[in-house]
């Protein structure tokens, strides 16, 4: 049994296996499935100050080896969370990570102030990929300013692991890393969904109510591993790497790539079951290789 | 109720009608309790075009043989592979999700089971549970010709089937909607599944004859509890997941134009 333990700058991980925000609920929809307890961390659904409708149905479109989803950050906002979902979630021993999305940077802090004065909460990842509504509705993610002001601002606020959320709809995706983490961040997760079209050709309609949406899947591995790559080696804060990642190999190629943790998104749709069945994988990849620790395979990628 | 992965054996699959499939599973050990109206999501991802598991009603859940099945139509990629299944081949369920159909306390009522195209499919077993408490139920079931009845001497087992066809060949010609049973006869309670515009009408029917309905809806889903919030129908609690809230609601809880 190799050592599976990791850590995000202070947040120490049982091993790196994560789920990925919006994938898995507030962790407890899987509990029939998996051993929470046996998970490096839960990433819950997307919070907001206030409660959000989210996006009309038709939110979904499969796609080769892949999905769209255009959800529109549905939840019943911050302090519903922490007076209805947080008590429900705190006695697991894994992570219970937060993910904090906002279309102001106000809103970003009041909620990650709310979050901050939960015991047992102790992270956040910071979703920048949703639209300012202030600067003319372009996602604070796309630009180094824009993440620059979100980040710093949550910083001051917020005094636990910081983990930021980078949408990979941009030119380079170095560039808003090394914002984040000037501005504070301990960490940065990506990536993010891809946009993306769906048509029904026989209707002549779009799939998605909103038109474009989020694609994840196996089919966009490639790019988030190289984007993965490309992140580790620009910045010295840990990287959570994440995009199709199905099975414990998929997860050892982000760990190679140079990420610390990873997390599980769409996979968890094909085997509900699948998240603690990675974790296994890892153990026997490092046992069958000799490695006393995942940390060995950290950023290892022999170029 | 606790929810199940499992790998089931197929025990066998067969044509119904044109284009559906009935499939019958097995397992070594005792299959879990499952409910009228709930449903399963089954594994298909064997090529690059299907990905997510495919929700499918619990056609009928039989204890004493301990079998599953699943009438399936044949829609795309992931149920046309579903056809391919043999006898002695394994499938990947998960199961039971959602929430059943809400059975009568009272064996006096008198239940209308209105079904659809394939929608037909969570019927049977509703009905077999009424007639286990002693309530008679009637099946009125609906489609375009005769070439998508189906199961129609399976459902004459369990109670009375009145049918309509658009085109007039069996039964009365027309929409369930229009069935002369609906004037001659008394329901207390209808419960219906098949095409959305379908069971809009069938809503509204029951509506304006002050007769309590639940409708079965199936909005395309990924993960089957609750947890990617894409399957939501508004409702007047807002937008709510299919698969976990439902899929069988009160057409009360709804906000159909009704």
């Amino acid at each position: 049994m190799a050592d599976l333990r990791t850590s995000i700058g202070k947040l120490e991980l049982a091993n790196p296996v994560m789920t990925a925000s919006g994938t898995f609920g507030y962790g407890t929809e899987f509990a029939d499935f998996v051993d929470l307890d046996k998970l490096g961390g839960v990433i819950v659904k997307g919070t907001t100050l206030h409660h959000r409708e989210g996006n009309p149905y038709p939110r979904m479109a499969e796609t080769p080896s892949g999905m769209l989803n255009a959800v529109g950050l549905q939840n019943k906002g911050v302090d519903y969370f922490c007076e209805k979902i947080y008590p429900t979630i705190k006695d697991y021993k894994t992570n219970m990570i937060v993910n904090v999305s906002g279309s102001a940077v106000e809103d970003y802090v009041a909620t990650a102030e709310r979050i901050n004065a939960l015991e047992n909460i102790p992270a956040i990842e910071l979703n920048i990929s949703c639209p300012n509504v202030k600067q003319g509705g372009m996602a604070f993610g796309v630009t180094a300013k824009g993440a620059a002001e979100v980040v710093s601002a949550v910083r001051k606020a917020y005094d636990k692991t910081l983990i930021v959320k980078l949408s990979p709809n941009v030119t380079d995706i170095t560039e808003i890393a090394r914002a984040a983490e000037a501005a504070g961040a301990d960490s940065v997760s990506l990536i993010n969904t891809l946009l993306g079209m769906a048509i029904d050709a026989e209707r002549r309609r779009p799939v998605l109510s909103t038109v474009t949406g989020g694609m994840s899947g196996p089919a966009v591995k490639p790019i988030a591993l190289r984007m993965v790559w490309q992140v580790a080696k620009a910045v010295n804060i840990p990287v959570v790497g994440l995009g199709g990642i199905t099975n414990a190999t998929d997860a050892i190629e982000f760990l190679l790539a140079g990420a610390s943790a990873i997390e599980v998104g769409t996979a968890n749709f094909m085997d509900p079951a699948v998240t603690g069945k990675i974790v296994d994988g890892i153990n026997e990849y490092l046992d069958r290789h000799g490695f006393a620790s995942v940390r060995d395979i950290i950023g290892a990628l022999e170029v | 109720m606790k929810k199940y992965i499992l790998d089931l054996t197929v025990r066998d699959n067969v044509s119904v009608g044109k284009q559906m499939i009935l499939l019958r599973l097995t397992a070594d050990e005792p299959l879990p309790e499952m409910l009228p109206g709930q449903f399963v999501e089954v594994r298909v991802d064997q090529t690059p075009t299907v990905m997510l598991r495919r929700p499918i009603s619990i056609h009928y859940y039989n204890k004493e043989n301990n079998e599953l099945g699943l009438l399936v139509q044949l829609v795309g990629d992931g149920t046309r592979w579903m056809a391919t299944l043999k006898a002695g081949d394994t499938l990947n369920l998960v199961l039971p999700l959602g929430n059943g159909f809400t059975l009568p306390t009272d064996t006096a009522v008198r239940p209308l089971l209105i079904g659809g195209g394939v929608g037909v499919a969570p019927l049977p077993y509703l009905g077999m549970k009424l007639k286990e408490m002693g309530v008679e139920p009637t099946f009125l079931l609906g489609s375009r010709t005769e070439n998508e009845l189906v199961q129609i001497a399976e459902f004459e087992k369990v109670g009375r089937v009145f049918i309509t066809t658009e085109n007039g060949a069996v039964g009365e010609q027309g929409y369930v909607t229009q069935h002369s049973v609906l004037v001659k006869e008394q329901f207390d309670q209808v419960y219906t599944c098949g095409p959305k515009p379908m069971m809009v009408a069938v809503a509204r029917w029951a509506k304006g004859a002050g007769v309590a309905c639940e409708v079965s809806l199936e909005n395309k889903m990924a993960c089957g509890v609750g947890a990617c919030l894409c399957c939501v129908e508004d409702t007047k609690e807002g937008n709510v997941c299919v698969c976990k809230e439902g899929p069988v609601f009160s057409i009360d809880k709804l906000s159909w134009q009704i």
